[in-house]
């Protein structure tokens, strides 16, 4: 089938029943998409379908059909996009493993939320886990990032 | 970025996609085919951690492991400073494993302690080997040379960039370490600021390389079913079921060892062409397994059994001061509790991974390792191999909390790579990560203590059971020693005139391990509720009980009493346990905070405070109860850590101990029953979310220029008493068994 990612059309034959985040990390060598369950518990493998963030273990290639899939590797160019900024200007990473799906979650978020309350971003990201606890950051670089209206 | 149009026989080759029935066709850009981790410095080398290239670029060796304290960054930040190298201009290296570089291990907090001064050694000999050369140059003496801002400038103006001296000083004769000299901390450029990680565009792109992340030409990935209780072996298993599925290669038995030490565990593993391919053909195994001595393990009946043991019996004694018995018996208030801690998974982002090529008298593996010269030397066992045979690359870290100290998964992915003759990838599924952990020990302790008629605390009697981490080494060690009891247990501060402390046998049924602060979490539980409890008995205020309870300011020697400190290796000369640090921690914190203040019904302020890798800590958390339902609404900290090279680190630090401390006490708990571990992922492991935690985190640092201490892991032990003495505050109940989950919604 036609797989549409960052802009690009791939020709993938692959069993129907396959994680999208398979195809990604072995097969397009995208491995900014991380696994951490592969059960949709901890969100280290969100990417955008369509703009809509969805956990990419969990969404087969049947599934995808024709949509558009965006992971961390396209949000932008250069790693300018406002929550990509927002979280470097915070220092927010510590290991750094979850913060490729908490980026895409940010931004797929406040896409739709341009001014979330502090409740819409605790709701909005609490489907991403991160085990070193930079969550008090990341609220913040959300705020950062909402606050520049753009996301 | 270049993109590479490749042919179909080469896609195949390198996604080795053939078998699995995923075929891709088109453009995959070439620089993300390979393991992309910058491990070779090119250019000229002045010392074991720095070479510097003509273009001025100075290479600076990562010798430890980042797994997201910013070591990669606050280390050669020291070097850097002390050399003059303009911070843009370096680039760093992580280190292979070699000794050369000293210790690897990156555990028990001590990156900082113990190569702060190395690093600045290593910075001031390469700014001297630069002066040299440009002396040299010039012909004039060095004392009219001086290295600043990434040049060596004459007295007379002139001066020669760091690139164009580069060669020449690498050929000067590295200098006595006597003779070196040092920058003053005024004119510290780097040590003390807050520099943003080095990985930190890499982390937000996507672009940053972690265990996982390697991928080697004609890789094979392996899945691996591992034996459910300690000690059981494999009977049979259904190869042919396996090798038939799509893309399987090949099926492979990895025998157990006794003692587990860092060995693989008894398993079966599958090779196939892809990570999905191998982890699916994986559940056909159909493996049976023997039973095993430990196949009764039930963790709350043992958890029963050993909360018995401390309450009702004497143990050994493993420190004694006065006559606790005659303290207790003339009690006026006689106080006694029984604490519960459980079994705890590290539960990394990223599980354990490891890659390795094996060759004929080589091997190569790249992995997610916070100990490379051990993950290198039992490899090298394992293949009968030299240590210098084996190669070592040090990917970033998803983590790693003490679980990638133990490289067992490096060893399988070595044996399954020489079984099949391709480089092979050990990918650790979430469930294999939880159910196959070195876990966090379960904990059984009892305190007895009596206050006399003035309300002061007159005797101290403290009781524990704990399955000992050196039962991986040695089955039959089935208690703990003093080093491990130094951990906040023996080495209780307080100024009570009666105390003694016992240990009691509680054997190992699983594989024990350390994690983030390791026996503080239990022991610090402990003491610390149990302050609190006497405070509440005495009729006092808490903060102020827990200062007079540590009582004068002096310097701890517990050797009079029986108990060989540990101090975490270091001497107390060097590293006095200074009694003064411990109560500035618990003044300044609470000078912070609206400590006493009037709050609404159903809401607490509680505050714990220990001194663990040789730093000291307090922490104080608000929280209100409302209908069975606990909420924590702020959480502070204040950690004297000596001298502090990135202060934003600490910060992020403490704010991630603070968060780890609260998943712990809410929530963490691994179980068994029948030997086996009850949890497999995420919902039945809960850490904490975002939304869980409290919008209100905050860390003083506490200014010093003492020597550094440990920051990675002594902001977790506090937390956890922390939050249940603001929950007895809020509401008069006591919770003296964790995770809190058990007996509130959290």
């Amino acid at each position: 089938m036609k797989l549409k990612v960052n802009g690009k059309v791939w020709d993938v034959e692959a069993e129907l029943d396959t994680p999208l985040l398979w195809v990604l990390r072995d097969g397009l060598q995208l491995r900014g998409t991380k696994f951490g369950c592969g059960k949709g518990l901890c969100g280290a493998c969100t990417v955008h379908l369509d703009g809509r963030a969805v956990r990419s273990c969990q969404m087969t290639l049947a599934a995808v059909k024709d949509a558009e899939v965006k992971t961390i590797e396209g949000l932008s160019v250069d790693g300018s996009h406002p929550v990509q900024v927002a979280w470097r200007d915070h220092n927010v990473p510590q290991c750094g493993y979850c913060q490729s799906g908490q980026i895409m979650t940010a931004a797929a978020f406040l896409a739709e939320n341009a001014s979330p309350s502090e409740d819409q971003i605790d709701s909005a990201m609490s489907g991403n886990l991160c085990r070193c606890g930079t969550y008090p950051r990341i609220r913040a670089a959300v705020q950062q990032a909402a606050g520049e209206g753009e996301a | 970025m270049s993109i590479q149009k490749l042919s179909r026989r080469r896609f195949l080759q390198m996604t080795g996609m053939t078998g699995t029935g995923l075929l891709l066709t088109g453009a995959l850009s070439a620089d993300h085919a390979l393991a992309d981790v910058l491990d070779a410095p090119v250019g000229s080398r002045l010392n074991v951690f720095v070479s510097v290239g003509p273009d001025g670029s100075v290479e600076i060796i990562a010798h430890r492991s980042e797994m997201g304290t910013g070591i990669r960054t606050s280390l050669p930040q020291v070097v850097a400073d002390e050399m003059e190298a303009d911070w843009g201009q370096v680039k760093v290296i992580q280190g292979l494993a070699n000794a050369d570089y000293g210790s690897q291990n990156t555990d028990g907090s001590r990156s900082i302690r113990n190569f702060y001064q190395i690093m600045r050694q290593m910075g001031a000999a390469a700014r001297t080997m630069l002066e040299q050369a440009a002396a040299d140059t010039w012909a004039v003496p060095l004392e009219q040379c001086r290295a600043r801002e990434h040049a060596v400038h004459h007295s007379d103006g002139r001066s020669l960039g760091f690139g164009d001296l580069a060669e020449q000083a690498s050929k000067q004769a590295v200098p006595d370490l006597a003779s070196l000299t040092f920058k003053s901390s005024a004119d510290f450029r780097y040590i003390g600021q807050g520099l943003p990680i080095v990985d930190l565009h890499d982390m937000t792109t996507g672009a940053a390389t972690y265990g996982v992340d390697v991928f080697l030409e004609g890789m094979l990935y392996a899945s691996i079913e591992r034996r459910p209780v300690l000690g059981a072996t494999v009977e049979k298993y259904d190869e042919a079921a396996a090798m038939a599925q799509a893309g399987v290669k090949a099926v492979v038995k990895i025998s157990g060892k006794t003692p587990t030490a860092f060995n693989p565990v008894e398993g079966v593993a599958v090779v196939a062409t892809g990570t999905y391919a191998a982890m699916n053909a994986r559940k056909v195994l159909n493996v049976s397994w023997s039973d095993s001595a430990h196949s009764d393990h039930n963790a709350d009946s043992y958890l029963d059994e050993l909360i018995k043991r401390v309450s009702e019996s004497p143990g050994d004694t493993v420190r004694e001061r006065g006559d606790v018995d005659a303290a207790l018996a003339k009690a006026v208030t006689h106080v006694s509790a029984a604490y519960r801690t459980p079994y705890l998974a590290h539960a990394s982002m990223e599980p354990p991974m490891a890659t390795a090529r094996v060759g004929e008298n080589s091997c190569e593996i790249w992995a997610c390792t916070q100990t490379p010269q051990t993950l290198q030397k039992e490899v090298a066992g394992a293949l009968n191999l030299a240590a210098e045979q084996v190669i070592v690359h040090v990917t970033l870290l998803g983590g790693g909390f003490g679980r990638k100290s133990k490289p067992d998964y490096a060893v399988e992915a070595a044996l399954l790579a020489r079984e099949v003759g391709r480089p092979v990838q050990v990918v650790w599924t979430r469930e294999d990560d939880i159910h196959h952990d070195y876990f966090h020990s379960c904990s059984a302790q009892y305190y007895e203590g009596s206050l006399d008629k003035e309300g002061k605390v007159s005797g101290w009697l403290a009781r524990q059971a704990t399955p000992p981490i050196s039962s991986i080494f040695d089955p039959s060690v089935d208690q703990l020693g003093d080093g491990n009891m130094s951990m906040t247990f023996g080495s209780m501060p307080f100024a009570v005139p009666n105390l003694r402390m016992e240990r009691h046998a509680a054997p190992a049924h699983t594989r024990i391990g350390w994690l983030r602060s390791v026996y503080n979490i239990p022991f610090a539980f402990g003491m610390g509720s149990f302050v609190d409890e006497l405070a509440h008995a005495a009729g006092r205020d808490s903060r102020d009980f827990w200062l007079e309870l540590i009582g004068e300011d002096r310097a701890l020697n517990f050797a009079p009493e029986g108990f060989d400190f540990g101090n975490h290796g270091k001497s107390l000369e060097e590293y006095p346990y200074d009694t003064a640090r411990l109560k500035n921690v618990i003044r300044e914190l609470t000078d912070e905070i609206p400590w006493g203040e009037d709050l609404p019904e159903n809401q607490g302020w509680g505050l714990a405070a220990a001194r663990s890798f040789l730093s000291y800590v307090a922490v104080a958390c608000k929280v209100e109860v409302r209908d069975g339902r606990l909420t924590v609404l702020e959480m502070h900290s204040a950690i004297d850590a000596g001298l502090i090279v990135n202060p934003d680190r600490v910060h992020s630090q403490m704010e991630g101990a603070m968060v780890f401390g609260l998943s712990l006490a809410l929530m963490g708990e691994i179980s068994f029953d029948e030997g086996e571990v009850q949890q497999s992922n995420f919902h039945d492991y809960p850490i904490a979310r975002i939304s869980q935690t409290p919008r209100v985190i905050r860390t003083h640092i506490i200014d010093s220029n003492e020597l550094p201490t440990g920051v990675g892991e002594p902001g977790v032990p506090p937390v956890a008493p922390s939050i249940t003495n603001a929950i007895f505050a809020a509401t008069g109940a006591r919770h003296r068994t964790l995770p809190l989950s058990k007996n509130l919604r959290v």
